[in-house]
C-alpha cells in the first residue's frame, strides 16, 4: 500500500486522470481505507467544481461594449 | 470542436491581417471573458483590470503580423493579456512587492506541501457560486496565492486550459506546469476548508451517536 504521502503527492495527476494504472489502483486502495486522504481528495474534488465553474465570477456590466467601443476608436486610427 | 475554432481562427486572421479590421472585433469575442478573469486575478480591480484587457487587446491587434503560429492565438494573446496585467501592477506597487512575490513563490515551490486541514467538506449545491460571500471567498484565497501559482490555478483550473497551453501562455515546462498547478489546489483547498467544512457535531450529537440505545431510537 502507498503512503499518505505519495497519495497527496500525486492527487493533482489522480484528479487530472494523468497517473499510471497501477499507481491509481495503489491510490484508490489507500483511499477506500484512509479518511484523511479521502478528506483531501473529495474537498480538493468539490473546490474545483467551485472554482471551474463560470458563474463564479461576474464580468463587470458594460465590459464587453466598452471593450469594443475603445477598439473601434482606436484601430481606426492605427 | 478545437479543430473548428482552429480553422476558423486562421481565416479570421488572415482577413484582418489583409486589412479587414473589423473582423478583429470577432476574434477576440470568445476570449473576453478569460482575458478579464486573467487580468483581474492579477490586479484584484475591476476597473484596472479593465483598462488593461483593453490596452492588452490593442496590442494583440498591431502585433497580431507577429504571431508565429496562428493555431496557437489563444495562448498568445493569454500572455499578452497577463503582460499587460502585470505590467499594470507594476506601475501600481513600484516594484517592490512583485519582487517579492516571485522570490517567495520560486523558494516555497521546492517545498512539498503539506495538507493541515482534514476535515470532510459539506455537499455544496450547484447555486453555491452565485453566493457573493463564497465568491468573495475564492477570490480572496486565490489572491493569497503567490503569483506563479496563481497563474496556473486561473489557467487551468478556471479558464480550463490544458497543461500544454497553460505552458505556452506562461512560457514554463509543463512539468512545472503540473508541480505548479498541484501546489496551487492544496493551498486553495487549505483556505477553503474553514467555509466549506461540515459543521462539527455537538458533544451531545456525539454522545448520542455512541450510545447504542440513543442511536437505534433515531
Amino acid at each position: 500500500m502507498v503512503s499518505c504521502k505519495t497519495v497527496i503527492a500525486n492527487l493533482t495527476n489522480y484528479l487530472d486522470g494523468d497517473v499510471a494504472p497501477e499507481m491509481r489502483h495503489k491510490i484508490e486502495k489507500h483511499l477506500h481505507r484512509c479518511h484523511r486522504c479521502t478528506a483531501v481528495y473529495d474537498s480538493t474534488r468539490k473546490m474545483l467544481v467551485i472554482t471551474g465553474d463560470e458563474r463564479i465570477f461576474e464580468i463587470p456590466a458594460g465590459f464587453s461594449e466598452r471593450l469594443h467601443a475603445f477598439l473601434d476608436a482606436t484601430i481606426s486610427r492605427t | 470542436m478545437v479543430e473548428e475554432r482552429g480553422t476558423s481562427e486562421r481565416l479570421l486572421i488572415s482577413r484582418i491581417l489583409a486589412g479587414e479590421r473589423e473582423v478583429f472585433h470577432e476574434l477576440i469575442r470568445p476570449y473576453e471573458r478569460g482575458s478579464f478573469i486573467l487580468a483581474y486575478s492579477i490586479l484584484r480591480n475591476h476597473e484596472d483590470a479593465e483598462e488593461a484587457v483593453q490596452q492588452a487587446m490593442l496590442n494583440i491587434f498591431s502585433r497580431l503580423a507577429q504571431l508565429e503560429d496562428v493555431d496557437k492565438f489563444k495562448q498568445w494573446a493569454m500572455r499578452v493579456i497577463e503582460n499587460e496585467a502585470k505590467m499594470y501592477r507594476r506601475k501600481r506597487r513600484q516594484n517592490l512587492y512583485e519582487s517579492m512575490d516571485a522570490s517567495d513563490g520560486e523558494s516555497a515551490e521546492a517545498k512539498a506541501f503539506r495538507p493541515r486541514q482534514f476535515a470532510d467538506w459539506r455537499e455544496l449545491p450547484s447555486d453555491i457560486v452565485e453566493q457573493a460571500e463564497v465568491r468573495n471567498a475564492i477570490w480572496k484565497a486565490l489572491g493569497e496565492l503567490p503569483d506563479i501559482y496563481r497563474e496556473v490555478f486561473v489557467l487551468r483550473d478556471m479558464q480550463h486550459l490544458d497543461v500544454a497551453e497553460t505552458a505556452q501562455v506562461l512560457g514554463i515546462r509543463q512539468s512545472a506546469v503540473k508541480t505548479r498547478l498541484h501546489r496551487a489546489r492544496l493551498m486553495m483547498r487549505e483556505s477553503l476548508t474553514p467555509m466549506f467544512a461540515k459543521p462539527k457535531p455537538s458533544i451531545w450529537e456525539r454522545w448520542k451517536g455512541m450510545n447504542p440505545w440513543l442511536a437505534a431510537k433515531r
